[in-house]
Formats: structure tokens, C-alpha cells, sequence
């Protein structure tokens, strides 16, 4: 077994291209436990925790780009306007989790419980993958997860980071889960209503191979708003059967399976629950911000 | 392979195994044995130690990934205040927070990092700051009870 620790990101995409078995570790947070149980001996791993160009995030007209690198911690303190992100962040873990779980790997790992992977793809996210040779490349987010713990990096790649526009509008990330703290998720959904493109975009975890996006439900909650005249006065209120309808259709979307975290009929009420909070919580701002201004 | 790591303030230097944990590297190789094995795989938080000044699991911690970086563990926090305890550690001692105390070393080690960070916490934020260590004795109120006399303390003396 061999560790390589480069000192840049030009010289962490060559190595990867001399190794393309070597597997990236970054935060450790999932890498480190298989390791400790010996469930895998990995004969190259890479070190990326320390490549200063991935620690980072920024913003470039409208757009906002997540080194890879970023912990959880970071995410929650200096982005606390990205509220899904943040909520999100807020949500993984323990103290000492996010201060080493990082962005990336909860892209590289691709597990459908990851709790970022619900806000990029909420966002209609990419993900941005470098190779040597200053090749990088985005991959949409539903081309990228292609089942559980399965993605479309390809050998030679690491994960530069992730990107998306930023909306304008109510969002929020939700979770289930038996306590507060250090759980994987039973169920967690992130909601973006933007009001820009009249769009309210819905995103479950953990309740199917990947994360998944409920178009039905994205599209009954926008054209319940426009029925309702909501877009343009968000204090016209959705009648209490659109509210319900668009946490049924949310709950239609999960492909549950019963484990160790939850039954398939459970995940499937907590989709209905968290829909119908999330679309509430959102219209209520809208509410509020209106009567602010 | 061979590791150099600023441990505690002092340069040292180990040959680990690669895939060895940064808290192995610790207990076995450096024979600083106040992080605790537990888990190992961070859910306890007894091996709780700083990395570059952050909080974080050691066990969570590619041993490799520790070269060239400063590592604090809980033996850095003796010597300080009045018997050579830290102040977090009276605290602990004096509201009776300690009972097997396989936990203590990581909890006085977060209750540190959190006092750190915010030095007149909430109940709720003393509570959220320490979710990641579990203590199966205590029932906690303990606990709860040594980072308040722990954050009175510092706010009067600012140890």
C-alpha cells in the first residue's frame, strides 16, 4: 500500500493519470472506516485533502462554484445565504464530521444518502471533473450519479468541485433521521422555488438508487402557483388540496428499499411529510418577504 | 512510509503503515495513548484531537494525511492550570463529569475547542458542539454541568 501526497493540483491530476487505481481521500469521513474494518485495502491512495486550489469556493456572475475540497464547516459559516447548502452542512454529522467531510466526497463516494447531493440537484447542479493536461469537464448532475456509490468519473479524473446558478427564491433542505446528530439519513429532500424561471425544483435522498428529482411534483407545485396567482401575489394562498397534491406526487417519485435505517413504506410517508413542510415553509417566506416589502 | 508530524508543539517523526490511522500512528507508533479507541469510525468522538487547529476524529485521519501538519491531542492541554490539569479538566473533575472516563479525554478536548470558539455557548450550542462524543455513564447532565463551570471560569480568568 502507497500513499502519494502531491503538493498541487497540476501534480495530483498527474499522478492520477500514472494511477488510475489510486482512490482520492480527501476528508476520510467514509475512506477511513472501510480502512479501520479492513473491508478495503486500496494499493494507491491520493491525498487531496491538502490541494489549496480545491479548499475553495466563488462566485463568477450569478454562478457559484464548491472547490471540492470545502468542508462542511466552511459551507455552514461563509455561505450561510446558500440556506439548502447550509442547512444541509448543518445537518451532516457531528462537530468534528464536517470540519473533515468535504463537498467532494460526498460526490466521489455517490451515496444515494449523501445530504449535498440533494441541494445540487435541487440547483440542476454540475459537477466539474479535472484530468492532466488542463482537461476539466461538467457533468450534469443526472448524469454524473449513475446508482449507488456508482458515478461518471472517469479513471484519470478528480473532482474539481461542483457549480450552479444561484436562484432567487425560497429553498431549504429537510432531513429524517433518529436524532440530531451523526445519522445518515432515512429520508432528506431539498426544495428551490426560483422565481426568476417561475420553477419550484424538489430533490429526495435516500429514497432510491440516487438522488432523485420528482418532475411531476416540480411541475403540479408550479402550475398550482400560477393557478392561484401566487407568482405574481405571494400572498394569494394555494388551496390546502394543491399543498397535499404536491407532497403526494413528491412520494409517488421514491423507489424505497426496507434496511437497517428504514421500511420503504416509512421512507415513503417521510417524502410526503418533508415535501408538504418544505413547499409550506417556502410559500410562508415568500408571505413574509412580501409583507417586508 | 515515513511521517513527520508536529505533535504537541514537538517535531517528530514515525514510520507508519499507509494505511495506518492517524490515531494508530498516535497510540502505537508515537505511544501517546490519551486518544482513545473506540469506534473507529467517528462516531464517538474519544479520539478527538486538533489538525491544524481544527476539531476532528483521529481515527477518521489517513495518518499520511497528518505529515507535515501540527497535531494537538488532549496531553497538550495538561500542565496549565493549579495540579497541572486545564481548566476543562477541574471542571470535569469537580462536577463530577468523569465516571469510567474512557470519553473523557475527547470530551474535554471538544469542551476545549467549543470554549475556544465561543466562550458563553447556549445549552443548545453546548449540546450541538459535543453530538459527536458519546458517553455511555454519565446520562450527560454531568457533562452539561462542567462546560458551564468551565466557560465561568474562563470568562474570569481567560486561562
Amino acid at each position: 500500500m502507497e500513499v502519494l501526497i502531491p503538493r498541487g493540483l497540476e501534480e495530483a491530476l498527474e499522478w492520477k493519470a500514472d494511477h488510475p487505481e489510486a482512490v482520492p481521500i480527501a476528508g476520510g469521513t467514509d475512506l477511513m472506516v472501510d480502512l479501520n474494518f479492513d473491508r478495503s485495502r486500496p494499493e494507491v491512495m491520493i491525498d487531496v485533502s491538502r490541494l489549496s486550489e480545491l479548499n475553495t469556493w466563488r462566485r463568477e456572475d450569478g454562478n457559484l462554484f464548491l472547490g471540492a475540497g470545502l468542508t462542511y464547516t466552511r459551507a455552514l459559516h461563509e455561505l450561510p445565504e446558500m440556506r439548502a447548502l447550509a442547512q444541509a452542512s448543518r445537518s451532516v454529522g457531528s462537530p468534528q464530521i464536517r470540519n473533515r467531510g468535504t463537498i467532494g466526497g460526498n460526490l466521489g463516494t455517490a451515496s444515494p444518502a449523501g445530504d449535498a447531493v440533494p441541494v445540487l440537484d435541487a440547483h440542476d447542479g454540475e459537477v466539474v471533473l479535472g484530468a492532466a493536461g488542463d482537461r476539466t469537464r461538467s457533468v450534469s448532475w443526472n448524469e454524473f450519479f449513475l446508482g449507488p456509490k456508482r458515478n461518471a468519473m472517469a479513471p484519470d479524473e478528480l473532482i474539481l468541485g461542483a457549480q450552479w446558478r444561484d436562484a432567487r427564491g425560497p429553498q431549504s433542505f429537510s432531513k429524517v433521521g433518529t436524532r440530531n446528530a451523526m445519522v445518515i439519513a432515512v429520508a432528506n429532500l431539498c426544495l428551490v422555488m426560483d422565481e426568476d424561471s417561475r420553477t419550484v425544483r424538489v430533490a429526495l435522498g435516500s429514497v432510491g438508487p440516487t438522488v432523485l428529482r420528482s418532475q411531476e411534483a416540480e411541475a403540479f407545485a408550479a402550475e398550482a402557483l400560477s393557478r392561484a396567482g401566487a407568482w405574481d401575489d405571494p400572498s394569494a394562498p394555494l388551496p390546502p388540496s394543491d399543498l397535499e397534491g404536491f407532497a403526494e406526487r413528491v412520494s409517488g417519485a421514491a423507489t424505497p428499499i426496507d434496511d437497517v435505517r428504514g421500511t420503504a413504506g416509512y421512507r415513503r410517508h417521510a417524502c410526503r411529510v418533508l415535501a408538504g413542510r418544505a413547499l409550506s415553509w417556502a410559500l410562508a417566506e415568500r408571505v413574509a418577504e412580501a409583507q417586508l416589502a | 512510509m515515513l511521517i513527520r508530524v508536529n505533535l504537541n508543539g514537538e517535531l517528530r517523526e514515525a514510520d507508519v503503515w499507509p494505511g495506518a490511522s492517524l490515531l494508530f500512528a498516535l497510540r502505537e507508533d508515537f505511544g501517546v495513548r490519551g486518544s482513545k479507541n473506540a469506534c473507529e469510525q467517528g462516531e464517538c468522538g474519544s479520539c478527538s484531537v486538533w489538525l491544524d487547529g481544527d476539531l476532528v476524529c483521529a481515527c477518521l485521519v489517513l495518518a499520511a494525511q497528518a505529515h507535515e501538519r501540527e497535531v494537538r491531542t488532549v496531553e497538550s492541554l495538561s500542565g496549565t492550570g493549579e495540579e497541572g490539569l486545564h481548566p476543562v479538566q477541574e471542571a470535569f473533575l469537580e462536577a463530577g463529569a468523569v465516571q469510567c472516563g474512557f470519553c473523557t479525554p475527547g470530551l474535554v478536548v471538544a469542551v476545549a475547542d467549543l470554549l475556544d470558539h465561543d466562550p458563553s455557548p447556549s445549552e443548545a450550542a453546548v449540546r450541538e458542539a459535543l453530538s459527536g462524543n458519546l458517553c455511555r455513564c454519565t446520562g450527560y447532565q454531568k457533562i452539561m454541568d462542567a462546560v458551564s463551570l468551565a466557560a465561568e471560569r474562563k470568562r474570569e480568568s481567560d486561562w
